[in-house]
């Protein structure tokens, strides 16, 4: 029986490793979610049928209403949500983890003793420590991204000690964990630790500001994936070890992308507020003037441009303007214009949210670029759109060395005949840095409400 | 305060000072606009469309000036018309403060404020203002279609049935905004186009336009201030006659635009060049107006010299009334624009204004011409101080890239720590842990090939193969005899299955998005 179940979990295994692998392209993505959906059956069947336990009714109903509440959110959620949904999904792996940490550690059939006690104990507090600073973590980031807490980083005073006392007093706490044996002390000694992690995970994120969301949601997506393979290890469960260690690279590289999109460090990053690290803030005037257009003229531009792209950014996640840029896009293209989209790794507050939304909106997925792909086009492009982005868009970060978002690769606008920029009012991005884009002599400003703005203009250009 | 739009007087002027459009967007800064009757016919702009967006039309020029707080014109006003502008009130239109001193002192005395549109500063800032700029485009433009209508041949070569059609040569002598627009035009009919300027820097400009840029051999760089050109020396002045020598036997058509500001323009085509022209070319000259660039031109005019057509017009954007009047107007609103900052339709001479300042040549009664010279626009000032940041960083990429040794140092420390942990620990633990960093790898690779766009996909659909942490509470559920670890496994398993079934539901709702 026991052979069984393993092969049973190891066929789930490959299953979700070819699951990952499907998404490599478009076309292999949707069986990829099958495979996923296989193995994830399969390892669920097996081991319910391995364990001898009295209680599948309980079973079937902690499953029947998680299904019930996964579907409903998962129907409901909007694709501007995403992130929210995805960090709160975080939390949850966070706070199962936790509790099957604890389920381990009061399990009164386990008697170890030795090595095998000292192991089992370090994994125990491994899990529950990954654990809870996941589960608080996503859920502070489930807020900001929300808006039910500010997206502006949290500053303590001294908040680096803060953090480095409560790591140490967790580091304490397992060396007097680990080797005791059950009883009161160890009890509270785990409690207390749970406790500092919790506040821990709070703190971490909410010293993160709203544009370094991707990054630390998918470094929150790493570390579910660490807390589940701890939980293997606790369990001696080889599929869990697996997923988790899947998962946990998985989160891993996205967040070095990401990094390596606004060209910071990992640390920097986590270390949160943007400009502490004494990056030279200029406050030059920039020479020049801002010229704005009306949704006519810009109208006149696409008529008359052959060549398009457009540069969304989290402004239109936030205007809700894809189905806008969708019909633009639809029009233009009706009318023989080459459109393309130019996306930046970081555009948006999760990893590749900007063409989940143009997806949504029915924009085709080929006609939807890298950064690396579309740059070099745009010197022979007649018009760019931008669309609610700013930092990913600011040429001082490949003309000005002093700028504090110097060498952060960036979208190369600026390079194109005409650039329009679709945005609010004139206040700088989240990085605070002035945009010397929007003097440009080819650079024009259309401001208003994104959503607002594109459909006039699609009026416009259809008259 | 009231804008008023008298109609053009001057002789051979078609343009208005304000189009429909332009009324429009007066009417948003808070001004009410008087319109007389027939201003816009000669550009195509009918007093019922200047009515339709909001301006009242009046009948004569004295009705249209009375209480007029701003009269925007093109040409600058007669002495009759001077008259009727009430005291106090702004002028703005082509005024010409420097040839026209007695014009500044009448107006002077007048009390009447004005803004001559050619003194706008040639800033950046200010390009949407620039009228000069403007007005220059379209003479750049129409001297080609003059120089076509009056041409015997085809600018553009074929080969047809009936013989060959040489293309025509055509010689823009100053690759100013008038000299572009002049090559482009030609350029685009088909013509072989040739440019001539005394400053290097605009020979990539030149070459943009599809033109091939002529030089002497001489050095020097004859950049003046605002963007004009200056005077050059004797020496380059006997090269460059001599370049056109050699290219007035061989060109079918020269546009020249060579102007210096507040001198005559200077002769370059002189009588030999002409005569040495082949029969049925053609000379336009863009600075007639100025004396003419060419030793045959007579302002005005179009005559005929051995045999070449020499066109003088001094108005040619008078000759594109609808073009001239939409740009002159939007020029006219965008600096309205900046005089009314309030958007509350009043006007507010503002002399911090470096715009302003340079374009006023009347205030209170004052002569104000000429203005303080122009601040100098973005020189490349920082360019050595970047190229020394540059090379610090570089230096840092040297020092990040890691040495054999540390990478060696790396591995060996892992092995050590790998081998202890081996002893240490039980023999099932190894075990997990080959399965775990092995794991580790296969993540790693298989995770580098996900594409960009599916982000987010990934990340949900991991997020709901963690979900398989349920594994872990199911094992526990019901089994322990623990009444708080069954209780702990009961809602693991139910956040865990809130994982699985909305995280694979959720990737599969983005996934059926996704279409090509």
């Amino acid at each position: 029986m026991n052979g069984m179940i393993a092969m049973a979990y190891l066929f789930s295994a490959v299953m979700f490793i070819l699951s990952l692998g499907g998404l490599s392209s478009h076309e292999t993505a949707r069986r990829g979610n099958i495979y996923g959906m296989v193995g994830m059956a399969v390892a669920i069947i097996a081991t319910i049928s391995g364990v001898a336990t009295g209680a599948y009714w309980m079973v079937a109903i902690a499953m029947v209403v998680g299904a019930v509440i996964g579907l409903s959110l998962a129907r409901r959620v909007a694709m501007t949500q995403m992130p929210q949904m995805v960090a709160l999904l975080h939390s949850f792996v966070g706070l199962a983890a936790v509790l099957i940490g604890w389920g381990g550690f009061l399990d009164p059939r386990i008697t170890l003793h030795g090595a095998a006690h000292v192991v089992h104990s370090t994994e125990i507090y491994l899990g529950v420590f990954i654990g809870a600073i996941t589960l608080t973590g996503s859920l502070v980031a489930f807020c900001k991204l929300q808006g039910l807490v500010s997206g502006k980083p949290l500053m303590l005073p001294a908040r680096h000690w803060l953090n480095l006392i409560a790591i140490l007093a967790c580091i304490v706490l397992g060396i007097l964990f680990v080797p005791a044996d059950v009883h009161a002390g160890t009890v509270i000694n785990l409690l207390l630790m749970t406790a500092i992690a919790l506040l821990l995970g709070i703190h971490l994120v909410a010293a993160i500001g709203g544009a370094d969301m991707p990054v630390v949601i998918s470094m929150l997506n790493s570390y579910s994936g660490w807390a589940a393979a701890a939980t293997g290890f606790m369990l001696g469960n080889d599929l869990l070890i697996v997923v988790g260690a899947l998962v946990g690279s998985s989160g891993a590289i996205l967040s070095y992308i990401m990094c390596r999109g606004m060209n910071r460090s990992f640390i920097s990053v986590i270390l949160g507020g943007f400009g502490s690290d004494g990056g030279e803030v200029s406050d030059e005037e920039v020479d020049g003037e801002v010229i704005a257009i009306d949704q006519q003229e810009l109208a006149e531009e696409l008529k008359a441009a052959d060549s398009i792209i457009i540069v969304p950014g989290f402004g239109m996640a936030v205007a809700h303007a894809q189905q806008a840029v969708s019909d633009l896009t639809d029009r233009l293209r009706g009318m023989g214009k080459m459109v393309r989209f130019g996306i930046h790794p970081v555009a948006g507050r999760l990893p590749g949210h900007m063409n989940v939304l143009l997806a949504e909106a029915n924009v085709p997925y080929d006609i939807v670029l890298e950064m690396d792909e579309i740059n070099p086009d745009f010197p022979s492009t007649d018009l760019v759109l931008v669309i609610g982005a700013n930092d990913t868009v600011n040429p001082d970060a490949v003309e000005k060395p002093g700028s504090p978002i110097a060498g952060m690769p960036v979208l190369e606008v600026w390079k194109a005949h005409r650039v329009v920029v679709l945005k609010r009012s004139m206040a700088s991005g989240y990085a605070g840095v002035a945009n010397p884009l929007f003097y440009k002599e080819n650079a024009r400003m259309l401001f208003g409400d994104a959503k607002d703005s594109l459909q006039g203009v699609l009026g416009r250009v259809s008259d | 305060m009231i804008i008023a739009i008298p109609r053009e007087t001057a002789e051979g002027e078609t343009r208005v000072a304000a189009t429909p459009d332009s009324v429009k967007r007066l009417r948003d800064m808070g001004f009410s606009i008087a319109v007389e009757k027939g201003a816009g016919e000669k550009a195509s702009f009918t007093d019922e469309a200047y009515a339709e967006a909001g301006a009242e039309i009046r009948e004569d020029m004295q009705q249209c000036l009375a209480g007029a707080g701003v009269v925007l014109k093109v040409q600058a006003p007669s002495d009759a018309e001077l008259a009727l502008i009430p005291e106090g009130a702004t002028l703005i239109a082509f005024l010409k403060p420097a040839q026209n001193a007695e014009l500044l002192q009448k107006l002077s005395e007048r009390n009447i404020n004005a803004l001559a549109i050619e003194s706008v500063p040639r800033i950046s800032r200010a390009q949407k203002m620039d009228a000069l700029s403007s007005m220059a485009n379209i003479a750049g433009y129409r001297a080609v279609i003059e120089a076509a209508h009056n041409f015997g041949r085809f600018f553009t070569g074929q080969i047809t049935a009936a013989g060959k059609i040489p293309p025509a040569k055509v010689l823009v002598i100053g690759a100013g905004v008038a000299g572009l627009s002049a090559i482009g035009t030609a350029k685009s009919m088909g013509a072989i186009v040739r440019a001539f300027d005394t400053r290097a820097e605009v020979r990539e400009q030149v070459e943009s336009m599809g033109a091939e840029f002529l030089t002497v051999e001489i050095e020097e760089e004859g950049s003046g201030s605002g963007g004009y050109a200056k005077e050059m020396s004797k020496e380059f002045i006997e090269a460059e006659m001599a370049l056109f020598r050699e290219q007035a036997k061989d060109v079918d058509i020269v546009i020249t635009t060579a102007l210096i500001p507040g001198k005559p323009a200077p002769k370059l085509w002189l009588a030999d060049m002409v005569d040495s022209m082949s029969k049925g070319s053609v000379v336009v000259d863009l600075a007639a107006e100025m004396g003419g660039n060419c030793d045959y031109t007579v302002p005005h005019e179009k005559i005929e010299r051995s045999g070449v057509t020499i066109i003088g017009y001094t108005n040619l954007p008078s000759r594109a009334a609808a073009q001239s009047s939409r740009l002159y107007s939007t020029n006219l609103a965008h600096l309205i624009g900046e005089l009314t900052p309030e958007k509350d339709g009043t006007i507010n001479l503002n002399f911090d204004d470096e715009v302003i300042r340079g374009a006023t040549v009347v205030k209170s009664g004052e002569i104000t011409w000429p203005p303080p010279a122009p601040k100098i626009s973005a020189q490349p000032k920082a360019a050595s101080k970047a190229a020394e940041q540059v090379k610090v960083i570089t230096e840092e990429k040297a020092e990040k890239r890691r040495s054999p040794l540390s990478i060696f140092i790396f591995w060996a420390v892992a092995a050590v720590l790998l081998l202890w942990l081996g002893r240490v620990a039980p023999p099932d633990f190894v075990s997990h842990f080959t399965v775990f960093v092995l794991a580790v790898f296969v993540g790693w690779q298989v995770i580098w090939n996900v594409t960009h766009a599916l982000h987010t996909p990934l990340m949900s659909v991991t997020n709901a193969i963690s979900g398989i942490v349920i594994v872990g509470a199911l094992v526990q559920l019901g089994v322990t005899g623990s009444g708080l670890v069954t209780l702990l496994a009961f809602i693991g398993v139910l956040v865990a299955s809130i994982n699985i079934f909305g995280g694979f539901f959720v990737t599969y709702r983005m996934l059926k998005m996704f279409r090509r």
